[in-house]
């Protein structure tokens, strides 16, 4: 058999043969199956597969798959755009930091790249005026407008950036945990892999974030070794200690992120142990049915509600984050 | 000082069928075994037929064997940070307040977990894993650095941990309880790194960094750019761009057993 030959025939008969591959070529570099040795005797099996990657990927993900990826690569646009757009602005983020968020920003980038991957050249695309950083649901006008200003009330050090980048990172990991289950099926468990491997890079810039709010607090920016102080609003433990008094707190003195540690849809579940089927809020204290202060005195509902993150349902996580989309967002069907 | 299982100088590569401690476990092994008839009953009773280590301790297949394998690594953690809490760093003079309430909330966090776990193996029938003793002697608890070396060395293995055990969950509810814990873990590891080394809550041993590129159409993002490493074979350490690089449980065990004490070394042979 002459591949060449094949490729080129199929290429005159398809013009748009390479570009069918290329996507996919991605989904198998970074998927998976890039270190799989061929075999003589593999051959057919692996240009089957080829062609099946090429001509029927999107057929082979599920819808509700390719939901879980279609909102995470919407939710890793949120971020990647407002990151990336900080960085470009002079005095925004102190210069201790700067390093932090652009690794932060490179690894969205890469959850990009990997997710588009799997989803294929199909996949939606997002530009930064997609969003609506104020949180005012595409007014421009939302209690975290200052959050890009340099020095705009509440914004000293980028405090409103931070709390905002905390917001959305948590949203993140919670959506990632919601959606696991749905990736975990025999056809997807590369997919599910990749998605664990997303989620815990999420957490940890999430604890980063929440380091960067202690040290502003406390005036040691550059060090992660600044106290916590209750009720965790402004200078927040590393994890998330009950809802946090409710999230960071806008110049307004609302709370616009108060929904990312609260319950989601359905919030209780008939059976406690079925974990995968209820959202609790992120202050619950039962896990697979038992409840963990019951079992030594020192486990008190703060300690309990640390130890565990608790998933969203995506019909929450897309309620929160269309605070942060605009209308040309909306009109391209974002977070809808 | 060492930064992750794989810059420790005992961790280096092993042929899978020639365990570092084999002369030593087989002798301890049958020492262990032989204390009673009793005993040996029970520890070949964990000895799997495939296990290939002898003298350790197999935690199982499917859901029932990754619940193990997680009891055992919260067992480990939980050991670390109370010893942690009696050592000289943590009760002498010059720790901080706030680190001190970190290493409080890791303790509590970590032994939370342990028993959660048990407490869910009981509750579906499962037969949870014995205490295991830990080995610490090669972790100086009166040092700053060697406890946070250390530290980072548990969390970020416990996170690569997790990761990889996902996959080899079948119910939606163990992996859901599996997610609520490792993004905590993840917590853990980005704040230790951060106090060491700061801005390295991400470094490229434990995540796939990734280098973006300018896109092709300005303002048009469709991820443009190189990881640092080429992705491989999900499990072998390099997954995708901006990827946790997830471990398989073999090969992070072989990195814990350095940690647990000869009879207490644990393979998960059907997790490969």
């Amino acid at each position: 058999m002459d591949f060449f030959q094949l490729f080129s025939d199929l290429e005159k008969a398809d013009p748009e043969f390479l570009d069918r591959i290329n996507p996919r070529r991605r989904v198998f570099k970074y998927l998976g199956n890039a270190g799989q040795k061929v075999t003589a005797a593999a051959v057919p099996a692996v240009l089957a597969s080829f062609f099946n990657r090429a001509y029927g990927q999107s057929a082979t993900l599920t819808a509700p798959v390719q939901a879980v990826l279609t909102l995470a690569l919407q939710l890793e646009y949120l971020e990647y755009h407002f990151y990336n757009t900080a960085l470009g602005i002079s005095g925004l983020i102190p210069p201790s930091e700067v390093n932090g968020v652009t690794t932060i920003r490179n690894d969205e980038a890469g959850h990009i790249n990997a997710l588009r991957g799997v989803l294929g050249s199909s996949a939606p695309s997002y530009l930064v005026t997609d969003f609506d950083y104020s949180g005012g649901s595409g007014s421009g006008n939302g209690p975290m407008k200052n959050a890009l200003l340099p020095g705009a009330m509440g914004n000293a050090n980028g405090a409103l950036f931070f709390a905002a980048g905390q917001a959305f990172s948590d949203t993140g990991q919670r959506a990632y945990k919601g959606g696991a289950p749905v990736l975990n099926t025999a056809a997807t468990k590369d997919i599910l892999e990749a998605a664990l491997n997303i989620h815990s890079v999420e957490a940890r810039h999430n604890s980063h974030f929440r380091s960067v709010r202690r040290a502003i607090v406390a005036n040691m920016l550059g060090s992660a070794g600044a106290p916590a102080v209750a009720p965790y609003t402004d200078a927040p433990k590393s994890w998330i200690s009950l809802v946090d008094g409710g999230g960071p707190k806008a110049p307004d003195g609302s709370q616009p992120a108060s929904k990312v540690y609260g319950p989601g849809t359905p919030a209780t579940g008939a059976d406690p142990k079925a974990a995968d089927t209820y959202y609790p809020g992120d202050d619950n204290v039962s896990q697979a049915g038992v409840n963990l202060t019951t079992i030594n005195s020192t486990y008190t509902a703060a300690a309990v509600s640390e130890a565990f993150d608790e998933p969203l349902d995506a019909a929450t996580v897309k309620s929160i984050a269309l605070m942060f989309t605009s209308a040309a967002g909306k009109a391209k069907g974002l977070f809808s | 000082m060492p930064t992750s299982f794989s810059s420790e100088p005992q961790l280096r590569e092993v042929e899978p069928d020639k365990p570092l401690h084999v002369p030593i476990k087989r002798r301890s092994f049958f020492m262990y075994a032989g204390a009673t008839a009793g005993a040996t009953a029970l520890v070949l009773a964990g000895c799997s037929k495939s296990d290939s280590s002898p003298g350790t301790i197999d935690v199982g297949s499917g859901d029932a064997g990754i619940l193990n394998y997680a009891y055992a690594l919260e067992q480990l953690e939980a050991a670390f940070y109370a010893q942690i809490k009696t050592g000289g760093y943590y009760t002498g003079s010059t720790i901080t307040a706030a680190e001190k309430q970190i290493f409080d909330d890791l303790a509590l966090h970590e032994a939370i977990h342990r028993d959660f776990l048990k407490a869910a193996l009981q509750a579906n029938n499962i037969t949870p894993l014995k205490d295991l003793m830990p080995d610490f002697s090669s972790i100086n608890f009166g040092s700053r650095d060697q406890v946070l070396a250390a530290a980072q060395t548990f969390e970020d293995t416990g996170v690569a941990a997790y990761n990889g055990a996902g996959r080899f969950l079948t119910s939606n509810a163990n992996l859901a309880l599996a997610g609520k814990i490792v993004s905590v873990e993840a917590r853990h590891a980005a704040l230790i790194r951060d106090l060491r080394n700061y801005n390295k809550f991400v470094d490229s041993d434990v995540v796939n960094t990734f280098t973006p590129s300018a896109p092709a159409t300005a303002g048009v993002y469709l991820g443009e750019g190189t990881p640092n490493s080429t992705p491989n074979t999900q499990g072998n350490g390099n997954p995708g761009p901006g990827q946790e690089r997830s471990k398989r449980p073999p090969q992070i065990l072989q990195a814990v057993n350095n940690y647990l004490a000869d009879g207490s070394k644990l393979s998960a042979n059907s997790f490969a």
